[in-house]
């Protein structure tokens, strides 16, 4: 498979727009990719990074200015993982509520995800899909179309059109692929039509009806349990089929720590395999299960043990897990307000990712800044495209966030259809301010009051 | 005690005090008028979405033996069937402002779930395999009327551990009593990681004459949508509690409805070391002494009285006929 990597606008679809022309005055510039650490002037001209000069000495000719003093500048974030619930269910989600949720997070690019009603399967779906994203996404949007057809896990779908028709890889999330044998017909024909295919990985015959992690926690409440081994073994299996097709995988949101060392372990020995994992799974355990309330804890997969929380982050750090992705679930109320094994399963997080996890892994020292923005970010190079950055010359993506400020989630509600979000009712440290993506500002938050240059 | 939703919230004292009640109540029921003003004019709706035989009975007779009002509703026959949710259901049942909803669903937390949406007191009687505390606190009142206390007492609860919502609060409760406590069951039948809740886990009947209390569960046939055990026959020859594995100074429980012939057999359930009558009778007294210590305890505020409504008659003492 080819290494280069596209840039986010050329493969990606959003709304038309006008070009950003910004100054942010001494904003802490934090940008992995092009290594950059130290106050910066960050100079946004017809939509791309002019530079980053001294603090205070940018020209501000014409240009908004923004006094950015104690703000930090990153490159704005990828999600690789969410669902826009369109078409068929837009009384969660759409196209537009989804990538203004995803604005409001920080990012510049989603992809979303193709379990939807009915699912993407289609050349024709993805054309009509990436037409919405052009009439009305704040932020570039990628599709994926379904591996198999009605995502039944029979036969493949017409995957040389889809791609031809721009999707950008393929995903039957929300289900496994049970057969091995359709898995392993996917991943030889990957090499015709390319493409990474992205992968729920759970046994259905293990999972049962299990509504949480199987440990202590669902023995004490008396719940069904998912064994870490539903998951474990199909990543087991689908790194195994990667290796002898020597075909590319992405291993979506990753809960179990044997998954993790399945994928170290494969990533050594060259398998061509990458991993995610949620910001949910990164903060939280199944002792988070015991409230039984399915609002903010019940998801696929479940809140694990801490000691899968440990094994998540340590893959973080070592690059096991290259990249966080929030499977941001939405779902309405009416779907959650029901007993526990009975709701539906997922959770929103794009609007809370980075401040969740500065204020959950950053600030106590587990991690460090800079791992967190690039982890972020990390999404993008597994589907083909180029990391977002501030390096001169780059179309400007960026995430102006206060490290410092406190919010309490939900109190001024969503910019997403659905409140289903894990953080609810949580006090954060750390906002995004404003976020320009694909060189257009796509969100100010409302209580952040912008000066024009005088 | 605004709700009773779980062994898990309540402190032996608290279990205590429910206990001592029932024996109180034990002897209003010797009496010929078993019947007290306690609750006269106040309602208690019983909201059953599953079957039930003992729970509903026992807990209906306690409201009209307390003098409430009585709204009982089963899943069948109800708009329930029609579509209506749990929430919707709740609301309507709460416009006629009842004191007190008994609950049963088929999932865990249902209970929790209502309490809060209501403002009445919230009983959990049964919700999925996750808790029974009113089956609990009968066990305990049964044990401890016999026993005199549980502290340092041997009890082993055998059979389907998995699927039983009985057995999570008996392990509860009895540990909270200072008992010691040994699930018993196949491998496949006992749920991983039980054993972090204090308890011993055994796969054979080996050691359980060390036990003074041997608690059968029903193998719930019922829940089992595919094969836990090979077969009835072989579950009955290794873990069916008869005559032969009793010793006679042993007490036998059982929560019913009883397999005859399965986890126990005909004679143990009619010896006489088997308490599971003493159970059902223990079920109404205790299943008062819930409702008194919600309704009309010493603990809970007094009731805020509705626009309309003319305020709750205060409670009356217990022991005044009515």
């Amino acid at each position: 498979m080819s290494s280069e990597l596209a840039a986010l606008t050329d493969v990606l679809d959003v709304r038309p727009g006008e070009n950003a022309h910004l100054v942010l005055q001494r904003a802490t510039v934090l940008d992995p990719v092009a290594e950059v650490d130290g106050v910066h002037d960050v100079v946004v001209r017809d939509g791309r990074i002019a530079e980053l000069a001294a603090p205070g000495a940018a020209e501000t000719d014409g240009a908004e200015v923004i006094e950015a003093e104690g703000l930090h500048a990153f490159p704005a974030f990828f999600d690789p993982h969410v669902h826009l619930r369109t078409p068929g269910h837009e009384h969660k989600e759409d196209v537009e509520t989804g990538t203004r949720s995803a604005a409001a997070g920080g990012y510049c690019g989603v992809l979303a995800m193709a379990n939807t009603d009915p699912s993407v399967s289609t050349a024709a779906d993805i054309s009509a899909l990436r037409e919405q994203a052009r009439a009305g996404a704040s932020v570039p949007v990628g599709f994926l179309a379904t591996v198999t057809k009605d995502m039944l896990g029979e036969e493949l779908t017409e995957m040389v059109e889809l791609r031809d028709a721009g999707a950008l890889g393929f995903s039957d999330d929300g289900l496994p692929i049970r057969s091995a044998r359709v898995m392993r017909r996917a991943l030889q024909y990957q090499r015709l039509c390319g493409g990474n295919i992205a992968l729920h990985e759970e046994d259905p015959e293990l999972s049962g009806d299990g509504a949480m992690h199987e440990g202590t926690v669902s023995a004490a409440l008396g719940l069904a349990g998912v064994p870490s081994v539903s998951e474990s073994t199909m990543v087991a299996r689908d790194a195994a089929l990667a290796a002898y097709e020597e075909a590319r995988i992405h291993v979506q949101h990753l809960s179990a720590k044997e998954s993790v060392a399945i994928v170290r372990a494969a990533k050594a020995a060259g398998v061509q395999v990458s991993a995610e994992a949620s910001p949910h799974h990164l903060c939280l355990t199944d002792e988070e299960v015991r409230s039984l309330d399915p609002h903010r804890f019940k998801m696929n997969p479940p809140l694990r043990h801490e000691s899968d929380r440990q094994a998540l982050i340590e893959g973080l750090r070592d690059g096991t897990v290259e990249c966080i992705a929030t499977d941001h679930a939405p779902h309405q109320a009416e779907e959650k307000d029901v007993p526990f094994e009975q709701a539906a399963m997922g959770v929103t997080g794009l609007e809370t990712a980075f401040a969740a996890l500065h204020t959950e892994l950053v600030l106590p020292g587990v991690i460090d800044l800079g791992l967190l923005v690039e982890r972020l970010a990390g999404g993008a190079a597994p589907f083909g495209i180029a990391l977002p950055t501030l390096a001169p010359g780059a179309e400007a993506n960026v995430a102006l966030c206060d490290l410092g400020a406190e919010w309490t989630v939900g109190e001024d509600g969503y910019e997403s259809r659905s409140q289903n979000s894990w953080c609810a009712g949580r006090t954060l440290t750390g906002r995004v301010l404003m976020t320009v993506a694909a060189g257009r500002v796509a969100f100010r938050l409302r209580a952040f009051s912008l000066g024009v240059a005088s | 005690m605004r709700h009773l939703l779980s062994i898990e919230q309540l402190s032996r004292e608290e279990i205590e005090a429910i206990l001592d009640r029932a024996e109180s109540f034990a002897e209003v029921g010797r009496r010929d008028i078993k019947k007290v003003p306690t609750l006269r004019g106040r309602t208690v709706v019983s909201l059953f979405y599953e079957a039930s035989t003992r729970t509903s009975s026992s807990f209906e007779l306690a409201a009209k033996r307390l003098s409430a009002d009585l709204v009982a509703v089963k899943a069948t026959g109800s708009s329930v069937e029609k579509g209506e949710s749990l929430k919707d259901t709740v609301a309507t049942l709460s416009a006629y402002d009842p004191a007190a909803i008994v609950i049963r669903h088929p999932y865990a937390g249902a209970a929790q779930m209502v309490a809060g949406w209501t403002s009445a007191a919230v009983v959990n009687a049964g919700d999925g395999k996750h808790e029974h505390p009113s089956q609990a606190l009968l066990d305990v009142y049964t044990l401890r009327r016999r026993l005199g206390t549980l502290e340092g007492k041997r009890i082993w609860i055998v059979g389907d551990v998995l699927h039983s919502r009985v057995a999570r609060s008996n392990l509860i409760a009895f540990q909270r009593m200072g008992a010691e406590v040994t699930v018993c069951g196949p491998p496949t039948l006992i749920p991983r990681g039980i054993e972090e809740l204090g308890c011993t886990v055994s796969h054979s009947l080996d050691g359980i004459e060390a036990a003074e209390v041997v608690y059968a569960l029903r193998l719930q046939h019922e829940r089992m949508a595919e094969t836990f055990i090979p077969s009835l026959r072989e579950y009955a020859a290794t873990f069916q509690i008869d005559t032969r594995r009793l010793n006679p100074r042993q007490l036998l429980m059982h929560p019913g409805p009883v397999n005859r012939g399965v986890e126990l057999s005909g004679a143990a359930i009619d010896s006489p070391q088997s308490l599971i009558a003493e159970q059902v009778a223990a079920g109404l007294v205790v299943r008062m002494a819930i409702l008194y210590e919600l309704l009309a305890g010493a603990e809970r505020p007094a009731p805020t009285a509705g626009p309309s409504a003319g305020g709750d008659p205060s409670p009356t003492p217990i022991g005044q006929p009515a």
